[in-house]
C-alpha cells in the first residue's frame, strides 16, 4: 500500500439494550454510597485503541469495523461503535 | 472397537484430563488434541472441555475460535461427527458459530461453583441419544459466564426445532428459558455449561454425568463421519 496513511482507531463495545448488564447495575447500586444520587442508566463496556494503515478515512473505517464486528464485539450480545481519525491528531 | 475420542486442548484449558478419564472409564479411547492441530482424523467424537482457553481474554472463546484446530472441528461437525462443548467448550462453540447464541455473565454477577439439577429435554442429540426425556441429572456447574442468551428469533427456532437439549430445574445463572444446553440443526454438536465429566464416578459423588457421556459414546459408534 504505497499511499497508505496511518489512522488512530477507537472502538467502544457495550452490551446491547435488553442484555442484562450486571456490572453496570452493580456500579449504579454502589453510587449512593458516595453520596451521589440521580446517576442512572450506568452501562459497563470495553474500550479499544489501535492504529491502522489505510488509504483513506473511509477505508480505515471499513477495516476497523471488520475488526470490531468480527473480533472485539460479539454481535449476539454486544454492539460496537468505531471512531477513526488520522494518526497524530488529538481526540 | 472402542470409540476414539479427541479432547481438544487450548492453552488455558484445565478440564481435559477429567474428560479423558471420564470417557476412558466408560471404555473409550481418549487422546488430547493440541489446539494447533489442523486435523482431527481418526476420531469418532470430539470434546471441547472446560477451562479458560487463551485466558478467556476479550471474551470466553473469542480467541480460541481462531485456533488452527477449529477449522478441523468445524469440518468434522459438518460431516456429522459428534462434538460436545462443556462449559468453556460451549463458549468456544458459540463464538465459532457452530452453536447459536452466547453466554453472558451470570445474573447476579456471581461466579457459580455448585451442583445443579438439569432435565433432559431431547433424546436424539449427540449427548442425549437414548436418554429418556424428563430424566433429571445432578451435575456440577462452575462458571462466571454461563447465562445463555440469544435473540427472540433464535429462541423461537430453538424451541420449534427441539434444540434445547438440557434445562436447569432451578435456574442458577439467569439463562433464557432455563437453557443449560443446546444443539445445532444437525443435532450432532451440543454445548452445555454443566460438567458431566465431574459426575462420572461414584468417588465424585454422582455418576449422573456418565449417562450423557455414554450417550456420546453410543452416538460416536454409529455416527462416525466418513474419513
Amino acid at each position: 500500500m504505497s499511499d497508505a496513511r496511518q489512522f488512530s482507531v477507537r472502538v467502544e463495545v457495550l452490551l446491547r439494550d435488553g442484555i442484562a448488564d450486571p456490572q453496570g447495575a452493580t456500579i449504579e447500586r454502589a453510587l449512593p454510597a458516595l453520596g451521589l444520587d440521580g446517576v442512572t442508566r450506568v452501562r459497563a463496556g470495553k474500550s479499544f485503541r489501535f492504529e491502522l494503515d489505510a488509504t483513506s478515512e473511509s477505508d480505515a473505517l471499513a477495516r476497523a469495523t471488520v475488526v470490531a464486528d468480527r473480533l472485539l464485539a460479539n454481535p449476539v450480545i454486544e454492539e460496537s461503535q468505531v471512531t477513526v481519525q488520522p494518526a497524530g491528531t488529538s481526540a | 472397537m472402542a470409540p476414539r475420542v479427541g479432547v481438544v486442548l487450548f492453552p488455558g484449558t484445565n478440564c481435559e484430563h477429567d474428560a479423558v478419564q471420564a470417557v476412558q472409564r466408560l471404555g473409550a479411547t481418549a487422546e488430547l488434541v493440541w489446539h494447533g492441530a489442523t486435523t482431527v482424523e481418526g476420531f469418532d467424537a470430539l470434546i471441547l472441555p472446560g477451562g479458560f482457553a487463551h485466558g478467556d481474554y476479550l471474551r470466553p472463546g473469542a480467541i480460541a475460535r481462531f485456533s488452527p484446530v477449529m477449522g478441523a472441528v468445524a469440518a468434522f461437525a459438518a460431516d456429522g461427527g459428534p462434538v460436545v462443548g462443556i462449559c468453556n467448550g460451549f463458549q468456544v462453540l458459540t463464538e465459532a458459530g457452530l452453536l447459536p447464541g452466547a453466554l453472558q455473565k451470570n445474573r447476579g454477577l456471581r461466579f457459580l461453583c455448585t451442583t445443579s439439577v438439569i432435565r433432559v429435554e431431547q433424546d436424539d442429540t449427540a449427548l442425549t441419544a437414548g436418554v429418556a426425556v424428563g430424566t433429571e441429572l445432578t451435575i456440577p456447574i462452575n462458571h462466571f459466564e454461563g447465562n445463555y442468551t440469544c435473540d427472540t428469533g433464535t429462541l423461537a427456532e430453538l424451541r420449534a426445532e427441539g434444540r434445547i437439549v438440557l434445562r436447569y430445574v432451578d435456574n442458577p445463572n439467569g439463562s433464557i428459558d432455563d437453557i443449560a444446553g443446546v444443539c445445532n440443526a444437525g443435532r450432532n454438536v451440543v454445548g452445555l455449561m454443566p460438567h458431566p465429566e465431574r459426575a462420572s464416578d461414584p468417588l465424585l459423588g454422582s455418576e449422573d454425568g456418565a449417562v450423557l457421556l455414554w450417550a456420546l459414546l453410543r452416538t460416536a459408534d454409529v455416527a462416525t463421519p466418513a474419513a
